[in-house]
Parts: C-alpha cells; structure tokens; sequence
C-alpha cells in the first residue's frame, strides 16, 4: 500500500515538474507547480512527516504561489519563446546527468555498505511539538541564523525598491 | 529554555558583529545625512572589539550549541582575517560612497551581517550551521551588489549574482541532504565516523561529494563554475567587489577546507582527483581569459578566478598526500588566501578611487601616463600588480612559493611545474598594466584625465594593503607559524 502511495506521488511529482518547465504558457507552469506542491505534501504524509506536509501547502501552496501569479499577471507575462532554443543542449546534458545519477542509485542498491540513516524516534508527543522542541534546543543557533537571513532579504528587498539612494541632484 | 553562558560566551564575538548591525540599522533613519559617517566608525569599533575577543580564542577547542559550533584556532585565523578585510572595506566605502554619492547607512549594517554569515561558515561543525551561514552571506552581498540602482549593470550584477547563487545553493542542499542519508546527521564529526566505519564504495558518496564540490565551487569562483564572477565583480560598487573578491572568498575558502577535510577526509583520495582538474582548468582559463580583458575590475576578476586556483593546489596536495605534507599544504592555502586578500583590496581600492568626471575609470586605457599624472597612486599600483603576478620580494612571491614548496615536497612536482608557466603568463597581463602606467601618453586633453581622488580614509587602507604586501613579503614567518598552528588536521 505504501508503495502504491509513494509511486502515485512521485510520479505525479516528476511529470508536473517537467511541465513546469516545458508548458510555454507561465500561468499553466504556476498551476502545474501548485499541484507538484499538493503531491509533495501528499509524500510528507506518508512518511508521518504531517507537520511537514502542514507547512509545504501553507507556505508553498499558500503563499509563494499566489505571488507567482500575481507577478506573472502584474507584468502580464507572455508566453516565452526566448528560452526554448536551448533545449538539444540543455536536454543532452540533462538526459546524461540524469543517466549518470540514476546508475549511481542503482549501483548504491547493491553496494554492501548500505546504511539506512537512523530514523529519529518521534515521540509521543507528536510531530509538530518534537519540531518545536528540536528547534528550541538543539538547533537554537541555526534557527536564529536563519532569522537573521529573513531580516536581511526583508531590508534586503526595501532597500532595493524603495529608498532614493542618490543625494543632492539626481543622475540621468 | 536556558541557554548555557558559556555558549554565549563562545560566539560573543557574532553577537557583537550582530548587534551593531542591528544597531546601525536602527540609527540610520535617526541621524541626520551628514552624520552618516558616524555608522562607519561604529562598524569600526564593533571590529577592534570582535578583534581582541577572537585573539584570545587562537587556542584550544571548544564546542557551543549542541556540538554545532566550533571554536578553533582554524575558524579564529579566519576570523581575524575577516575583521581585518571587513575593516579595510568599511574604511573604502566611506571614501567610496561618498565619491559615488551613495547615502545609505544600511551598508555598514549589511556589511556586518555578511561578516556575520561568514563568522558563521567558518566556525559552522554542521553542515546545515555551514549552509545558513553561506546563504547569510550570500543574501547580504546580493543586496549590496545592486546598490548602485540608478546603473543598469549593478541591476545586473545583482540579479545575475542572485539566480546562480540560489542555484548553486540549491545544489549544494543537495549535496548535503545526500551526506545526511549516508550518515544519518549533518554534523562533520559524524559523517567522518561513518565513511570511516562504512568504508568509501557507496556510490551516493561519490555523487554527494560532487554536488558540494559544485555548490562551493560557485562559492570559490572556480572554473567552470566562474561565469558570475566577471559581470558580478564588473557591475558592483568597487567596495563591494573589493569585499566580495576577498572577504566572501576567505570565508567561502574557510568552509570548504572544513567541510572537506573534517567531514569529508576519509574520502580525500576522490576529491583530490576532482580538484585536481578544477585547480588545472581554472588556473589555464583564469590567466589566459585575463589576458584579453580591457576593463581593469574584469581583468582582476578573472585575476581572482586565477588565484582561487593556486589556492586550490595546496588542497589537492592536502588530499593526495594526507599525514604532515597535509597540513603544509593546508597551511599554505591559508597563508595565500591572507596574502591575497592583502594585494587584491589594495588594488580594487585604486580601482575604486580613481575617476575622471565623477565617474569611475575601469578601462585599462585611462591608466596611460597615470606614473605622470599620479606618481605615487601609479607607484601602489605597481607593487600590487607585482605581488599578484607573485614577484619578488612582495608577498605575492611568498605565497606562491609556499604553495609550490607544498607541491613539490607532496611530490607533485609536476602540478608546481604548470603553475608556474602559468604564473609567468600571468606576469603579462599584470606587467601590461604597469606598461600602460609608465610608458602610455594618455589622450585627450588633460581635464578629461582620471585622477585619484584621496582622502584620508583611502590613504589608510593604501597604506595597510602595501604595508601587508610589502612586509608579509620580508618577514613572512609570523602569518606562516599563524597558519601552520591554524591549520586543520588530515587524518
């Protein structure tokens, strides 16, 4: 049962990313993107990372979404023809690289030093409070590290857009 | 929660760095324009502060914050390093901004969090601490790059910068998230116990091994992961590039040796390999692309890309011989990243200060008759191209020769032998900017001439840079026994 599960997501996961890349239209691309973040939910779920699958369709599906759409209507972004001129070279590479991973995964199955990582025991508590306890704890230092890196793309983004950086008489 | 004091006290020296960063960037909308400069002298302090408290954490070793931490004499070698470069940088802007007419005191702020991100990177013990502190840096310098708005290039710079920096982080997540399969945990020590008792024939090793190679080689600007650095170091404020091509380039240097050689030693026979190749692609196309360029912040751009290669040779050496002609070769890699650091700000703050009409002159055309116009500029000039093209007696030479000396007694003679061919066709585009200086008659008429435009500021980080570069090359043992008793340990 699991393994139908996982096979289902992931193949939706593949074949929506895909096209995301390869439909020409960028409102189609956001929509195929919005159904590759349900399906990764949906992945969380079964490996009982239900916190997880919570954030991905709140933050992913939720917000960065909708400000795809919004940028791509606000700009009224056409169907992009520019890029697609690279796809021989940019398929080869890609058709190797992939080649070259999936034999690597393949060679690894059979390899003797297979380690399965140790899961961590979620306790009784429960998903969500084990996440919030682990944050607070052990991985304090991170956490405020990455409060620091919203801090500085939120300036970051003001700075950029707003401010009039220039003083006395403005350059042409 | 508590958290213990002697964790505190461990990163003190980030908690200043970030708390004069928030500071500052309460204070900027306070102060009045013309007080501007106040914030640089407060970023100056918050270094001499952070300067004396990493000095007295040159010994021992100590963990913080769940073993995530580290705090080493490798991480306070970095550390110093970086306040030095940070200072000089600050120094640069505050002549900088004001010639380019840029009125932001969020800068300093900015460029205290970059510091902060990379303190980070260099005392990170987990790769998920090593990572943030990469994209810290990473985000910080992104916004600096575009601050020149009203210039379409900076927009550029910035954007360009962006995209391939969000890839590459990309990629190395991937990298990470690979180790942490194998290993069950994102700290070094871990995963260097589990290649240990796992041995190295799992194939996803290999795979995950590369994918950090490629994420931190954007990181280092290696061939063939430079294509940014040219446009990124061209359309940046000078500062910025200045800060960008050594400071972000240290840090950058700091977290991959970590990574590498604590975490990722036992498999050091591999990587060596692969970096063998990067080293000897990106030393041929670093010094031969130079050759061509005609703009003066290009030309040095792909000048770093050059010495991110010779830098390289140390680490190769470190990984193929492993045992004591590791830790020289890792040694030595520390000593020519500090000495580089040296001659690359000294001749990006030339670079930045020298304008004709209010605007910057970066074509190496508007150097002609400069030794005429400009002696003494024409002459630091001179010593840094010098020193970059590794001649003796600057510290240039002294760099080098430490990194060949680390080749040829890992008996890589061969790759010292190469390196130096290329070191001499890099005397060519270096010595060609001296030529331009000395020899050119500049055209035009005399108004329209680039001048250096001094201060007292730039006059101070001229005279630190040469004084790094003049007598690191005389009396280099003390930075030498620094690196050696900094360097981190192969096993």
């Amino acid at each position: 049962m699991d393994h139908i599960f996982f096979f289902y997501f992931a193949g939706v996961i593949a074949v929506t990313s895909l096209l995301v890349v390869a439909l020409r239209n960028p409102v189609y691309s956001a929509l195929a993107l919005l159904i590759m973040f349900f399906h990764v939910a949906g992945l969380y779920v079964t490996l009982h990372a239900e916190f997880l699958a919570a954030v991905q369709i709140v933050v992913y599906a939720g917000a960065i979404l909708v400000l795809y759409l919004f940028v791509v209507m606000l700009l009224n972004v056409k169907a992009e023809e520019r890029y697609h001129d690279q796809l021989p070279v940019a398929g080869l590479l890609g058709v190797m690289l992939c080649t070259e991973v999936v034999l690597l995964l393949i060679q690894s199955r059979t390899a003797t030093s297979v380690s399965a990582a140790p899961a961590d025991p979620v306790t009784a508590a429960g998903n969500t409070e084990t996440i919030g306890e682990v944050l607070y704890s052990t991985y304090l230092f991170p956490f405020e590290v990455a409060s620091l890196i919203l801090l500085v793309a939120m300036i970051g983004a003001i700075i950029l857009a707003k401010k009039d950086l220039l003083e006395g008489p403005s350059e042409p | 929660m508590t958290i213990p004091v002697q964790d505190l006290l461990a990163i003190l020296p980030e908690l200043v760095v970030i708390g004069t960063a928030c500071l500052i960037l309460v204070l900027d909308p306070i102060l009045a324009a013309s007080k501007k400069d106040l914030l640089a002298w407060l970023t100056l302090a918050a270094l001499a502060i952070c300067l004396g408290l990493t000095s007295s954490q040159m010994t021992g070793r100590q963990y913080a914050f769940s073993n995530l931490v580290v705090i080493d004499s490798y991480a306070a070698f970095w550390k110093l390093l970086l306040y030095i470069v940070t200072g000089l940088t600050v120094l640069l802007s505050l002549a900088y901004l004001k010639a380019e007419r840029l009125n932001i005191g969020e800068y300093y702020g900015f460029i205290l969090l970059a510091l902060a991100g990379m303190m980070v990177m260099v005392s990170g013990a987990d790769l998920l601490t090593i990572y943030l502190g990469t994209e810290l840096m990473s985000l910080s310098l992104y916004v600096m790059a575009g601050l020149k708005r009203t210039e379409a290039r900076s927009l550029e710079a910035s954007a360009k910068y962006f995209v391939l920096g969000a890839f590459s982080s990309g990629i190395l997540l991937y990298g990470i998230s690979l180790l942490f399969g194998l290993a069950g945990s994102t700290r070094l020590s871990v995963i260097a116990e589990a290649i240990a008792t796992q041995g190295t024939g799992n194939p996803i090793l290999s795979l995950a091994l590369v994918l950090l190679a490629v994420g931190f080689g954007f990181k280092l600007a290696v061939v063939p992961f430079h294509m940014w650095t040219p446009d990124v170091y061209q359309g940046a404020p000078t500062s910025v590039t200045a800060f960008m091509a050594v400071a972000s380039k240290a840090a950058s240097f700091g977290a991959f040796l970590r990574v590498f050689v604590e975490g990722l030693g036992g498999v050091s026979a591999d990587w060596s390999i692969l970096f063998t190749v990067i080293c000897l692609v990106t030393l041929a196309l670093g010094n031969l692309v130079a050759i061509v360029q005609t703009n003066i912040k290009r030309m040095l751009a792909y000048s770093s890309i050059a010495h991110a290669g010779y830098a390289l040779i140390g680490v190769v050496v470190a990984g193929r011989q492993g045992g004591g002609a590791a830790s020289t070769g890792l040694a030595s890699v520390l000593l020519y990243i500090a000495i580089y650091s040296f001659m690359t700000l000294g001749a990006f703050a030339l670079v930045g200060m020298l304008r004709k009409e209010g605007q910057e002159s970066d074509n190496i055309e508007d150097y002609a008759g400069l030794a005429k116009r400009e002696p003494l500029a024409a002459f630091f000039m001179l010593v840094f191209l010098v020193s970059l093209a590794g001649i003796p007696p600057t510290a240039g030479f002294i760099g080098k020769f430490y990194i060949f000396m680390a080749a040829v007694n890992g008996g890589m003679a061969w790759l010292a032998v190469v390196a130096v061919i290329f070191a001499a066709i890099s005397a060519f585009y270096y010595l060609r900017i001296v030529m331009v200086m000395y020899m050119r008659e500049p055209e035009g008429a005399a108004a329209s001439h680039s001048r250096l435009e001094t201060s007292p500021a730039l006059s101070f980080v001229l005279a630190c840079a040469l004084a790094g570069v003049v007598l690191l090359g005389l009396f280099p043992n003390g930075l030498w026994s620094l690196a050696t008793h900094a360097a981190p340990l192969l096993k």
